[in-house]
């Protein structure tokens, strides 16, 4: 058993391309659920037609990558429009109950046989992100420090994914520090004192929804490029779920919150596999107790034990105050 | 019926409001009557209807308040005040009835807008911000902020004079309310008499014309709910028009220039607060119709 390849694999899953994927859905997340308040259960729709309006538009209609970029964008925008309009002025369940059913409505279209040629069905699309990867300005090679090392193509790939984390995080804290996030965080405290005061709640709930959106977006796109192909399965109601495990872990209604809750979550996750792994390969675990099959199973089911045990002695994430997180308004 | 015992009512108004200002004084005239007109109305409600299932909370005829005066609205549990302010502020839908702020008609206007023009209200259960500090709460409160518009907000120096003013404003504000070393506490660890004054305090925040305030001092202390309307009071001289649901008589007694008195969802009595208590429609209202029979049977 290696612990140096154990720590290896965690690390680079740490800090790698889909950890970037998952902080940066998770931070539409957050101004959704830790900001604004919105129960978005469907978080998972708005990465799936980003990362189709990309690869549709280059694969299928043999455009270039800045159209499908866009393309990618203005779905979710359409998105968030059509789930918001007839939910918003309902109360909050309403908004949860439509994301959920919209996540998995689109992820059975997508991979329809009607849409098959648009959308390769259950084949997916592959291919499309040649010319991302021919604007890498990195050397063939690998490169790296300690025990993390990337191939080219991934230090291309999570240079660009952090920096649009970085981004992301800096235009967020912009938004949430200024009077239009007092405004949003008022109206997750209280909508209803909120329209006493004059603040037009509908809308502001609408521009939250379509921005965390388009973050969602742009993680969609972001993981099809990472592998260049999208698949309709990839895009899981699971990955939601997975969202809101990390933003619960790092903290919600914190800028930092989901990059802190995706490294770790992804760091805890990759190190259970290789270990569980390593441990059975080297006969510490008997195979007849867990097969080397069953870690991926194996591995989930320690992150939800850990994510019960978090909710229990520290429900407010790391980055949260639980002095906070317990008060009310009434 | 109700409106013919009132209008039978021995003492016609004759005396203006404790403050005794221009406004108040031209109530002098009016006839203590349930829907009398009044020279200066500010809020007119006309036929105003709402009813949860069976039972109809609120119909009042008709309803007007003067501008620049303190008006009571006072009546038993369960008479139709809250429903009244509810529907009247846009947080509740009429079954029927119009009304009008300063000559605009609001009927069915959703309440941002009817904040926006300038009436705004408070809530018997207070709603403070809990994860808001106290100073947020009442910045907040602040209209027409540059900062509040999406693309704005990106850019700091846009609006960053103006929150700097209202920042100044809400300071002067904490201190008028002795809220002053709560400022950066969360609202969510204010006691229920403290949320009731940054409520006020921030309904005042946003430069109302007229505020509604449903039972404002409703477990504040003795010494702060008196001070609380001397403020209320001096407002009104500034030229803010206040209507306030109340069950304290010494407080409707105290700083009300004019009192309406609901029951069982009607507008049962309106007059000069020295009035009121002797007008037979308010002790039916309180006491119960046959409120002397109890006391007959009681001696036996
Ligand atoms: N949301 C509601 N659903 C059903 N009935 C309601 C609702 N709101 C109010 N009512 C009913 O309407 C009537 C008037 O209630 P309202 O809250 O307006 O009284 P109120 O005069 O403010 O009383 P209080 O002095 O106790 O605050 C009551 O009979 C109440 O039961
Ligand atoms: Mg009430």
């Amino acid at each position: 058993m290696d612990i140096s390849v154990i720590v290896s694999d965690a690390l680079r899953s740490g800090i790698g391309p889909i950890a970037a994927v998952y902080a940066l859905a998770a931070m539409g997340l957050n101004l959704h659920f830790g900001y604004t308040g919105l129960l978005n259960f469907g978080q998972v729709g708005f990465m799936l037609v980003g990362g189709y309006g990309l690869a549709v538009t280059v694969a299928t209609w043999g455009g270039p990558l800045w159209l499908g970029i866009l393309a990618g964008l203005a779905s979710a925008v359409v998105l968030a429009l059509l789930l918001g309009l007839p939910t918003l002025r309902l109360r909050a369940d309403y908004l949860a109950i439509t994301t959920i059913a919209a996540g998995e409505t689109l992820r059975l279209f997508y991979r329809s046989s009607w849409a098959e040629p648009v959308t390769g069905g259950v084949f997916g699309l592959q291919r499309f992100a040649n010319e991302f990867y021919a604007l890498s300005p990195i050397p063939r090679g690998t490169y790296g420090v300690w025990l993390v090392r990337f191939s080219a193509r991934d230090l291309w790939v999570l240079t660009v994914g952090w920096t649009l984390v970085a981004v992301t995080g800096v235009l967020l804290a912009l938004l949430v520090r200024s009077p239009w996030g007092r405004v949003v965080r008022a109206i997750r405290e209280d909508e209803t004192a909120a329209r006493s005061l004059g603040k037009n709640v509908y809308a502001c709930k609408m521009q939250s929804l379509v921005i965390g959106g388009v973050i969602g977006a742009a993680a969609g796109m972001l993981q099809a490029i990472q592998v260049q192909s999208v698949n309709p399965d990839s895009f899981d109601p699971a990955v939601t779920f997975f969202l809101y495990t990390l933003l619960v872990l790092g903290g919600a209604g914190r800028i930092l919150g989901p990059v802190v809750g995706s490294v770790l979550f992804w760091f805890v996750l990759t190190f259970l596999d290789s270990a569980l792994r390593q441990a059975i390969d080297a006969g510490y675990v008997s195979p007849e107790l867990i097969s080397t099959s069953e870690v991926g199973a194996v591995r989930f089911a320690l992150v939800g034990l850990a994510l019960i045990l978090l909710v229990t002695f520290r429900p407010q994430g790391i980055l949260g105050s639980r002095k906070e997180m317990l008060l009310s308004g009434r | 019926m109700a409106a013919d015992q009132a209008s039978s009512g021995r003492t016609p108004g004759t005396a203006a409001g404790p403050g005794g200002t221009a406004a108040t004084g031209r109530l002098a005239g009016v006839a203590p009557e349930p829907g009398v007109r009044k020279p200066d109305p500010l809020l007119v409600m006309d036929q105003v209807t709402r009813s949860f299932g069976g039972i109809t909370a609120v119909r009042v005829g008709h309803l007007e308040v003067q501008r620049g005066t303190i008006t009571a609205l006072i009546g038993p549990n369960g008479a139709g005040k809250t429903t009244l302010f509810n529907v009247v502020s846009g947080f509740d839908r009429a079954a029927g009835g119009r009304w009008w702020f300063d000559g605009h008609p609001l009927t069915g206007r959703p309440a941002h807008r009817v904040a926006r023009r300038g009436l705004v209200r408070t809530f018997q259960l207070t709603r403070t911000l809990a994860r808001l500090t106290v100073l947020e709460n009442l910045k907040l409160a602040a209209t027409g902020q540059r900062g509040e518009r999406l693309l704005p907000a990106l850019l700091p120096p846009l609006w960053r004079g103006q929150e700097r003013q209202i920042e100044e404003r809400a300071d002067e504000m904490l201190e008028r309310f002795r809220l002053g070393p709560l400022r950066d506490d969360h609202a969510g660890t204010l006691s229920g008499g403290q949320r009731k004054l940054l409520e006020l305090a921030r309904a005042l925040m946003a430069r109302p014309v007229m505020v509604l305030l449903d039972e404002p001092v409703a477990g504040v202390n003795p010494a702060l709910t008196q001070s609380l309307l001397g403020h209320i009071t001096e407002l009104r001289d500034e030229g803010l028009t206040v209507c306030f649901v109340e069950h304290d008589m010494d407080v409707v007694m105290g700083i009300s220039d004019w009192v309406a008195v609901m029951a069982d969802g009607r507008l049962v009595a309106e007059g000069p607060p020295h009035t009121i208590g002797r007008n037979p429609a308010v002790v039916d209202a309180y006491l119960g119709r046959r409120h002397d029979e109890p006391e007959a049977t009681e001696e036996e």
